[in-house]
């Protein structure tokens, strides 16, 4: 049972295409470490044991039979309580969905299902995914598995601990500002923002809608490409998604990065930033030259701004997003005697204070006589942000920049101070502005023990590079390899 | 940039939330302070620059205009969550006041 819960998604997949494990007893060791290890990290709102259980066995007769099977036949996957499984409770970490049943899949779990994936738990969040410690969940807030005081990141917390506390091989997140790669990098995992628009967001809580994303949450890169073949794809149900062909991302993922550009912008490596953090990031540079890489400086100017645009952009779209939970047709309805009354002390109530705060926030930046100065201003800086890193990639493949200023602070830390707390976000949130892919990979530890994540980032539509570059520093190092003593 | 209490409820009203007097003085508190943070994009020259309001794409995709009739499962699984119903209607307070015709 120890074996299987260190086993990769990929070797998985193929011992129980090859009958050796079957996908119950792959299933089974899992839970049972979920089980096991979740009183302590807490990162899962629902094991839901019997459903995956069907699922296995369904996956180990198709096998049986020798019917065709999936990509990811048989092979457990966590999933972040943003994401509609049908018939199964969807709380989004808010007491406003707390009896909330999905109606339907969304099309990144309809894609799953096809490729034979068996759905082990949903995973804690900060509510609605606004948060980056998951401090904000109102149920909970998860541990990281790699030492408990300090937080495992957000807002999917949750994923990144349940697979660094190898509760299950893969989980997807949702990333609008980082969600994705900055719990990766606190719990040292690999975490992929794809392009906007890669993957449909049909069946996810909207928070943001120009700006999220669901990608995939592995222990290893490979893995990371295997989920993404399957999750990605154009979508009539979403209408931002866009119609560019998928790749085999596999394919292209063991090729020879000599030559390759790699750009280190100088505004993200400060002063301020971490020596640990620094040390780290300079030593996976070292193993990037050893394998021919070249590295050149270039320049983010707008970096600076990325945060005060991100949050206003942010806040403007979850105000509009949030505003059909009202009661009427599903979540928490107070008990009042006029409608005024209901609307109001259903979202009063329903909502926890990062919510109501960023509701406020947009409806304030939106509201008549502000939204030039606020909203049509930070529009008209991101398109500035865009063009920062149009111009980079006409003179590198790839950026690389650590995935966070310090690594995983301590719970409680900065949850008093909203604007703390939103600068921690500062070296991913300008990727989700400018739609470019984003990858965190483990990259080292402090000296504390906590896990370091270094950032990719590449241009549109090109995971692929991404992904090779990232294969290419995970042969060379063992930080992948490592597991947390729970 | 400060934000007044009178602001902070009109807000409040457009966003229909309630707050408590002490979740008041602190929302109103911290939102200043944010709101003084986002006050540099200020700083930045867009004179000559479109906005972004979308990511990598900026095409709209349609589709045609026709009713694509629901599932009784799909009717029935929405239901499942409705807090009151009757028949086939979700059931809510009074929409108008007739008081004041």
């Amino acid at each position: 049972m120890n074996e299987i819960i260190k086993m990769s998604a990929t070797t998985l997949a193929e011992k129980i295409k090859n009958k050796e494990l079957s996908s119950v007893e792959v299933t089974k060791a899992f839970i049972k470490r979920a089980k096991e290890t979740d009183p302590k990290i807490k990162a899962y709102i629902s094991i839901t044991e019997e459903y995956a259980i069907n699922q296995a066995e369904e996956s180990d007769k198709k096998i049986a039979s020798g019917a065709e099977t999936g990509e990811l036949e048989g092979v457990p996957i966590a999933i972040k309580d943003n994401i509609l499984i049908e018939n199964i409770k969807m709380t989004a970490s808010s007491k406003i969905l707390e009896n909330y049943t999905a109606p339907y899949d969304a099309t990144v779990i309809e894609k799953l299902k096809k490729a034979g994936a068996v759905f082990i738990g949903k995973t804690n969040l900060d509510e609605f995914a606004m948060g980056s410690s998951t401090e904000n969940s109102a149920f909970f807030t998860t541990k990281n598995p790699w030492n408990t005081e300090h937080i495992p990141g957000g807002s999917s917390g949750g994923s990144a601990s349940a697979v660094s506390a190898m509760t299950a091989p893969l989980a997807l997140g949702t990333d609008t500002g980082g969600s994705i790669r900055q719990p990766a990098s606190c719990c040292g995992i690999v975490g992929l923002k794809p392009t906007y628009g890669r993957v449909s967001r049909f069946g996810a809580v909207a928070f943001a809608s120009s700006l999220d994303q669901i990608g995939p949450m592995s222990k290893t890169v490979e893995d990371s490409a295997l989920l993404l073949n399957v999750i990605a794809g154009f979508d009539k149900k979403d209408s931002t998604s866009i119609n560019v062909p998928v790749p085999d991302y596999l394919e292209t993922i063991k090729q020879d990065i000599k030559g390759l550009k790699i750009g280190l912008p100088k505004e993200y490596f400060i002063d301020g930033l971490d020596s640990d953090v620094k040390k780290s990031i300079e030593k996976a540079i070292e193993i990037y030259k050893k394998a021919g890489a070249e590295f050149v400086e270039i320049s983010l100017p707008l970096t600076d701004y990325a945060v005060a645009v991100y949050y206003i952009i942010c806040c403007s779209e979850a105000s509009a997003n949030l505003a059909r939970y009202d009661g009427v047709r599903y979540g928490f309805r107070a008990e009042c005697d006029n409608l005024l009354d209901e609307y109001q002390k259903s979202r009063g109530h329903g909502f926890g204070p990062e919510v109501k705060r960023r509701i406020m926030l947009g409806t304030y930046a939106l509201s008549a006589g502000y939204y030039d100065a606020y909203y049509g201003k930070a529009q008209k800086v991101r398109t500035l942000i865009k063009q920062d890193f149009e111009n980079a990639f006409k003179k590198v493949d790839l950026i690389l920049t650590p995935s966070a200023p310090t690594p995983a602070f301590k719970i409680g830390e900065k949850s008093s101070d909203p604007l703390q707390m939103y600068l921690s976000d500062i070296f991913t949130i300008s990727c989700n502005l400018a739609a470019v892919p984003g990858m965190s990979i483990p990259c080292g530890f402090s000296e504390k023990g906590i896990p370091i994540g270094m950032q990719l980032l590449a241009s549109n539509f090109d995971e692929q590079t991404m992904f090779k570059a990232a294969y290419s520093y995970q042969q060379a190092t063992e930080w992948h390899k490592q597991f947390p003593n729970i | 940039m400060e934000i007044s209490k009178k602001d902070v409820d009109y807000v409040a009203s457009l966003a229909r939330l309630e707050f408590n007097e002490k979740d008041k003085e602190s929302l109103t508190q911290k939102l200043g302070s944010i709101l003084n943070y986002i006050e540099k994009i200020k700083e930045v020259d867009t004179s000559k620059i479109e906005p972004t309001s979308h990511g990598a794409s900026g095409e709209n995709f349609w589709r045609e205009d026709k009713v694509i009739k629901s599932s009784q499962k799909t009717i029935d699984a929405i239901f499942k969550n409705a807090p009151d119903k009757e028949a086939d209607f979700f059931k809510v307070k009074k929409v108008m006041d007739t008081e004041e015709e």
